[in-house]
């Protein structure tokens, strides 16, 4: 049992970390594998989850299973909360609404810093993503932010 | 409905007690593998960016100090602690309280020094090292020192310089985890301290 701060906390410190680390001039090419690195982290830890939350639970009969899944438990274990809102077009695109996501409270209830916002959502996307991937699905995962602390991930299942 | 005296405490405030972590605080616990896992990742990323196990753990102890001098407002909002009046007073609160407010375990506290000053956590079990192994190539490797930093950064916070250091760690084949802190000086002026 740890406390959700500490998490918090811990995710502040890797997205400073690796755009310090990463960002020598600052261009949108630094930017890009800030970006991409900070999801891989998150894809890895993903799939590290959905194998320990998954243990007994039975094989998702689709795809709308799984990411209700998601959904439901997953974003409980994680966030303490479900998502708020889902939407399918049933052709393999789902979008995620959490109306209060937790990473982003602290930040601002408006639209003040909402360039800074995808830094902080790039890293839950690749858990998602990586959530999936381990359930079988191969996705395309993006975030989307219009007023804090809201905002939407965009799930496209990738058919081989 | 009866109305009971509420004697004396009301304007008395208690400056040294334990708070009572009450069951409704597990509204703040979450599943700890998230943390685990997250942390596991962090320090796998920083080995593959810098070359030696030094420089890892030097920037994981600089995050634990940026993490602690937030943390540290956190911890003081939540639980009701008032000023500790000396190192032992601090070293029951960090374990007692603080420890199990946030990671959920209660490290013991021993080994003080004669002069007071130094003493030991002695953890039984670390959650940052659920599922981790050390492999051979990273033996100068200390996995867990974000926490040495968020300790010595959080007490920077309430002006006490301390050292604070891994004597033993599960990791490396030692049986229990054990961190050793000293008391280095009390800091006088309240100057603001800049992110490191």
């Amino acid at each position: 049992m740890a406390d959700e701060s500490l998490f918090e906390f811990l995710h502040m410190e890797i997205v400073a970390y690796v755009y310090k680390h990463q960002s020598g001039d600052n261009n949108d090419q630094e930017r890009g594998n800030a970006l991409s690195t900070l999801e891989g982290l998150g894809f890895r830890v993903g799939q590290g989850l959905i194998e320990r939350f998954t243990k007994d639970t039975p094989t998702f009969k689709d795809d709308l299973d799984a990411v209700k899944f998601l959904c439901k438990d997953l974003w409980i274990n994680l966030f303490r909360k479900q998502i708020d809102n889902l939407r399918t077009n049933h052709q393999g695109t789902y979008v995620l609404q959490d109306n209060k996501f937790s990473l982003l409270s602290q930040f601002s209830n408006s639209k003040q810093y909402i360039e800074e916002a995808p830094k902080y959502l790039v890293y839950t996307c690749g858990m998602v993503r990586g959530a999936l991937s381990n359930l079988g699905i191969d996705s395309v995962v993006t975030a989307e932010v219009s007023v804090m602390p809201a905002c939407k991930f965009q799930v496209v299942i990738q058919r081989a | 409905m009866s109305r009971q005296g509420n004697r004396g405490t009301e304007g008395k405030k208690m400056l040294w007690y334990l708070p009572f972590i009450s069951p409704s605080a597990s509204m703040h616990l979450m599943n700890s593998e998230l943390f685990t896992l997250t942390y596991g990742a962090l320090v796998t990323q920083l080995c593959k960016d810098y070359e030696n196990d030094e420089e890892v753990n030097k920037q994981l102890d600089k995050m634990g100090y940026n993490m602690g001098v937030r943390l540290i407002e956190d911890f003081l909002a939540r639980s009701s602690v008032g000023r500790c009046h000396d190192f032992r007073e601090t070293a029951d609160v960090i374990a007692k309280v603080a420890f199990k407010m946030y990671l959920g375990i209660t490290p013991s506290v021993t080994n003080w020094s004669p002069a007071g000053d130094e003493f030991s956590l002695i953890l039984e079990s670390n959650p940052l090292v659920d599922f981790v192994e050390l492999p051979d190539n990273h033996n100068g490797l200390i996995y867990s020192n974000l926490l040495c930093g968020v300790l010595r950064g959080a007490l920077e916070m309430v002006q006490m310089a301390v050292d604070v250091k891994f004597a033993q760690d599960t990791l490396r084949g030692d049986n229990v985890t054990e961190i050793r802190m000293k008391f280095i000086k009390r800091i006088e002026e309240n100057i603001p301290v800049g992110d490191e």
